[in-house]
């Protein structure tokens, strides 16, 4: 079956159908972080004065730092990808997806370094309710991570085949797939300040 | 496509580049900060306000909401609307508290 309005946009709506698909499902994930935030705000007020802040000093500044350049470049990476396909530019569309996805990488691997160095050092999810709720925001979001790169990789791969039969639907889908990683962008960018430098 | 929505494309680009930079300074402006004797909730605004208009940045531009259809604005509006509400249904629980002293 052919799902509809993929190209051209729904007359009713001004969108394609796969574009307002992503943005609905980006306000279904915005109120998944979004509870566990609300639960890290609980969790900050119910905790000694301080005290929060005092567990937080374990965290890897530098590290995270690194991190959250190293995923916004993977943002800019990735509008590039599709601005190359919109100038039919495949081969710069490869080039640019294979960053994206080589950031994705190194993201995971800090991360990998900085939870295993916990690990090392005693601290786990039940250390505290600092590292309960550390854990659990920066595990959901790695898991993000990964679908971003399984999407990210399959359009690199077998996918891209798409390009040469329906290269303006094989543009539009490297858009939607776009949009969901600047979302994952985006609640680092939260996330970063809020659990390392708060 | 057509010579006009290239060079659309083009200059696209380069807000692209502009917005990259703004958010590289950014996260070296907001871990600056962080090594400032504030207390915590100056702390917690500055570094909320940073984060916001980093946030602003990546969906104005990279997801293009700038210029993207009053449908989506709609929707995301609503559900700014539904996440302030998640976030201070915790806060209750605190006047709560305070009212039995």
């Amino acid at each position: 079956m052919e799902i509809p309005y993929t190209i051209e946009e729904r007359p009713d709506t001004g969108l394609i159908n796969s574009k307002l698909g992503i943005w609905l499902f980006l306000a279904s994930e915005v109120m998944l972080f979004g509870g566990l935030f609300s639960a890290y705000v609980f969790l900050r007020l119910g905790a000694p004065a301080g005290a929060f802040h005092e567990w937080g000093q374990e965290l890897n500044i530098p590290l995270a730092t690194l991190n959250t350049l190293i995923l916004i470049s993977s943002s800019v990476t990735m509008v590039m990808s599709w601005a190359s396909l919109k100038m039919n530019d495949f081969k710069k569309y490869k080039l640019y997806m294979g960053l994206t996805l080589l950031c994705a990488l190194g993201f995971l691997v800090i991360k990998y370094f900085e939870y295993t160095a916990k690990f090392h050092h005693g601290i786990f999810p039940g250390t505290n309710t600092f590292m309960s709720i550390y854990f659990t925001l920066t595990g959901l979001h790695g898991l993000h991570i990964i679908g971003g790169m399984i999407v990210n990789g399959y359009f690199l791969g077998s996918g891209s085949k798409m390009w040469t039969t329906e290269p303006e639907h094989f543009t539009n889908r490297i858009e939607i797939a776009g949009l969901y990683w600047h979302f994952v962008d985006l609640v680092w960018i939260f996330l970063f300040p809020v659990l390392y430098l708060l | 496509m057509s010579e006009h929505s290239m060079n659309d494309i083009k200059s696209h680009v380069k807000v692209y580049m502009i917005v990259f930079a703004v958010l590289a300074v950014l996260t070296m402006v907001t871990v600056a900060a962080s090594y400032l004797n504030l207390s915590t909730g100056e702390a917690i605004f500055l570094a909320l306000t940073i984060a916001s208009i980093k946030g602003s940045l990546v969906a104005s531009y990279f997801m293009h909401l700038i210029s993207e259809k009053a449908l989506i604005t709609w929707i995301l509006m609503l559900t700014a609307v539904f996440f302030f509400i998640l976030m201070f249904i915790p806060m209750t629980s605190f006047i709560d508290q305070s009212r039995l002293g």
